[in-house]
């Protein structure tokens, strides 16, 4: 009996991480788009050294970070990958929702600063939580990803000229 | 302080290198956080508790390594970087770390 109850649990949780999960994601993934599109006018690049630098006159660090979850249905669709193998897919479509928004938000930052270029771009992942999941969530994972890059403004005066 | 991961300070030139700074700190989560991410893990989304605290974290690291470049008496730091590392089960370091030099301006 308690089995029975713990099975149905269990698949209760798959169906309410299958929903809520989708909908989720497909909302963040029109988000993300959204501001994508805004931001289409900013240079991200991930070069060491600035080009044409004697044209810059403001240079500072800008960061962007965020923390994104999996819900059960895909964390147990993850488990049952690793007996067989293969191309985990559900959790490609995390690390790509976390690596766009921390960029996203690193680009926000710039461009409240007045920037419109970052350089020498890195990204860094950090996997939290997962030493404490086996308690009570078997399935979950959470990734950390962090953006940061060095935002420059030009000056108007040299921009004329180094063109 | 003008604080860049680049290796140079674009439309600056580097007059003095004063050395390695760092800043540091480790962050235990919080009870009714973890509770929360707990649930989150079921229905999927962001942590906005989780991102909020380690961006506050990281900040206070950066702050850390620019008060050890002031006491340089550097006025910039290049090459910033930044690792994370588990320390325990539920505590997390954040390090920044990055050269404190002196730099000038090259504008006429």
């Amino acid at each position: 009996m308690g089995e029975l109850i713990g099975l149905g649990v269990t698949l209760l949780l798959i169906v309410i991480g299958l929903l809520s999960g989708r909908i989720q994601e497909r909302r963040h993934f029109s988000r993300i788009e959204k501001r994508e599109e805004r931001f289409r006018g900013v240079t991200v690049t991930t070069l060491k050294t600035v080009p044409h630098s004697e044209q810059v006159v403001k240079a500072t660090m800008v960061i962007g970070g965020a923390v994104i979850a999996t819900d059960y249905f895909k964390g147990f669709v993850a488990g049952f990958k690793n007996l067989i193998g293969g191309e985990v897919k559900s959790y490609m479509t995390l690390m790509e929702r976390a690596r766009r928004e921390a960029i996203l938000r690193m680009i926000q930052q710039a461009v409240e600063w007045g920037a419109t270029e970052i350089h020498n771009v890195r990204l860094e992942t950090s996997n939290i939580r997962s030493s404490s999941t086996q308690r009570n969530q078997k399935y979950g994972v959470s990734v950390e990803v962090m953006a940061f890059g060095t935002a420059v403004v030009r000056g108007i005066k040299n921009e004329s000229s180094g063109q | 302080m003008i604080v860049v991961n680049t290796e140079t300070i674009p439309g600056y030139q580097i007059t003095e290198v004063k050395g390695l700074v760092q800043g540091n700190t480790i962050r235990a989560k919080h009870f009714g956080r973890d509770f929360a991410a707990g649930l989150k893990n079921i229905v999927g989304g962001e942590l906005k508790g989780y991102t909020e605290l380690l961006t506050e974290a990281r900040r206070q690291a950066i702050e850390r390594m620019m008060a050890q470049a002031q006491q340089l008496n550097a006025n910039a730091i290049v090459n910033v970087r930044f690792t994370t590392s588990a320390v325990t089960q539920g505590a997390a370091e954040l390090y920044a770390y990055g050269t404190a030099v002196n730099a000038e301006s090259m504008g006429e």
